[in-house]
């Protein structure tokens, strides 16, 4: 199964800490983290659905474009790691 | 009078307390966060925080216990909404209470919700959403329309009013199953002129009714101070030296003739006219203003009081304002004289006597 883990500023909601939820794609594994951490993915995605616009996932290490990420396959022991888009100085 | 005081902060939510003669903060919640708006159920004795984190969106909280513990609820969304826009929810710009215990959320970008089981869900109202003339609204500040304003008829008679910047005063017979622009007597500058009277696309800042005489209504314009004193049917311009530009109005509670301003240089500037921080009262439905200037600032000051940011309590004595800057000002008559109870606060959205 992959692995999601999020930015300490998600402590509250989601993991710090790699945890395993099964799933296919990312949409999935978003959706069955929700039974352990039911407010994470109202921080992850917006009112309509898609990747809040300042929130970054990246996959085994590579950003990915946030437009796409939902639906891309994820294999087992891949991480998916959540934080947020940094801006400012 | 009012002993207590909340305050949205761009750093948290400020609890501020009266003891003796002094006021101080009691309690920090949400400390780092941006807190948009704040209300207190009376009755049932709840607290509502609306919270805008940025990258991770609208948040509301609600507290059982006065602010010691908070849990979070759930945030009016725009999911489902019917059409092609696919709007967000971007910000709770004022929350308020009608007589039956229903919630009001005005927000960005110009949704109107409703709850009426104390926040665990929220409807928004699609009367108001569908108005064709919606699609005229625009951002003040904002990219996008927002409702700030929402006046609950103390007859407890259905009537309602709201304000959206930039949308107009809308009024309500039948708590929102019906809506319809009221703004005649308004003038937009910024628009083209043969558009100046449009009412949908007016900014009104922020809009107040008198408690006691709630055909009455005071509005904070972005082209100057507007009065109405039959249930915004006709609105009458005012002019206020040193300026009618501003965001905040208070208006008190008993006597309509009585509002409160604190006037700004417009547009580009939005600072304090002439620099120095003052207080514009009318005790004459706005034939003249008196400029109260005791306890505020006497050096430059470029302190901007948002349009939440000068409140009254029920008693129509006490006053309170706060700033961009981090400064609270609280009056125990009147505005007359005013005490500065901080200076070191974070910039401050809204407060509130509870």
């Amino acid at each position: 199964m992959p692995f999601i883990v999020c930015t300490q500023h998600l402590r509250e909601v989601g993991p710090s800490h790699k945890e395993l939820f099964s799933g296919r794609t990312v949409r999935e594994v978003l959706h069955n983290a929700a039974e352990r951490y039911p407010r994470l993915s109202g921080y992850v995605l917006d009112d309509q659905g898609s990747v809040r616009k300042h929130v970054a996932i990246f996959i085994n290490g590579e950003l990915q474009d946030r437009r796409t990420v939902l639906d891309r396959a994820v294999e087992e022991s891949e991480e998916i790691y959540i934080l947020q888009a940094l801006s400012g100085g | 009078m009012s002993e207590r005081i909340l305050l949205a902060t761009r750093k948290g939510l400020l609890d501020f307390r009266k003891s003796g003669d002094q006021w101080s903060n009691t309690r920090t919640s949400f400390a780092g966060q941006p807190v948009s708006a704040v209300l207190r159920d009376p009755v049932k004795g709840l607290l509502y925080a609306a919270l805008n984190l940025g990258h991770f969106g609208v948040k509301l909280h609600r507290s059982n216990d006065e602010g010691a513990s908070w849990e979070e609820i759930t945030c009016p969304t725009y999911a489902g909404v019917a059409g092609e826009e696919k709007p967000n929810l971007q910000l709770i710009w004022i929350m308020e209470r009608d007589q039956q215990g229903n919630l009001w959320a005005g927000t960005i970008p110009g949704g109107l919700f409703k709850s009426a089981d104390d926040g665990n869900s929220w409807q928004l109202n699609e009367n108001l959403w569908n108005q064709p003339s919606r699609k005229e609204w625009f951002g003040g500040g904002y990219d996008a329309a927002g409702i700030h304003s929402i006046c609950i008829d103390p007859r407890a008679d259905g009537k309602m009013a709201l304000a959206i910047s930039c949308g107009g005063v809308w009024l309500s017979d039948d708590y929102g199953a019906t809506w319809r622009v009221s703004t005649k007597g308004m003038i937009a500058d910024y628009m083209p002129p043969d558009q100046a009277d449009n009412p949908t696309t007016q900014d009104p800042h922020r809009l107040v009714q008198c408690h006691s005489d709630p055909d009455h209504f005071w509005v904070q314009h972005h082209n100057g101070i507007f009065y109405s004193s039959d249930r915004c049917s006709n609105w009458q311009r005012i002019h206020a030296q040193p300026s009618s530009f501003g965001f905040a109005v208070a208006v008190h509670p008993e006597n309509p003739q009585q509002a409160w301003f604190v006037p700004g240089i417009k547009d580009e500037k939005r600072f304090p006219a002439d620099g120095r921080l003052v207080v514009t009262h009318t005790q004459d439905a706005g034939g003249t203003f008196v400029s109260q200037v005791n306890g505020l600032p006497e050096q430059e000051s470029f302190d901007l009081i948002y349009r939440h940011a000068l409140e009254i309590d029920n008693s129509g004595k006490k006053l309170a304002m706060a700033s961009t800057t981090g400064n609270l000002w609280i009056s125990e008559n009147g505005g007359e004289q005013w005490q500065c109870v901080s200076n070191y606060l974070p910039p401050v959205y809204a407060v509130r006597f509870v």
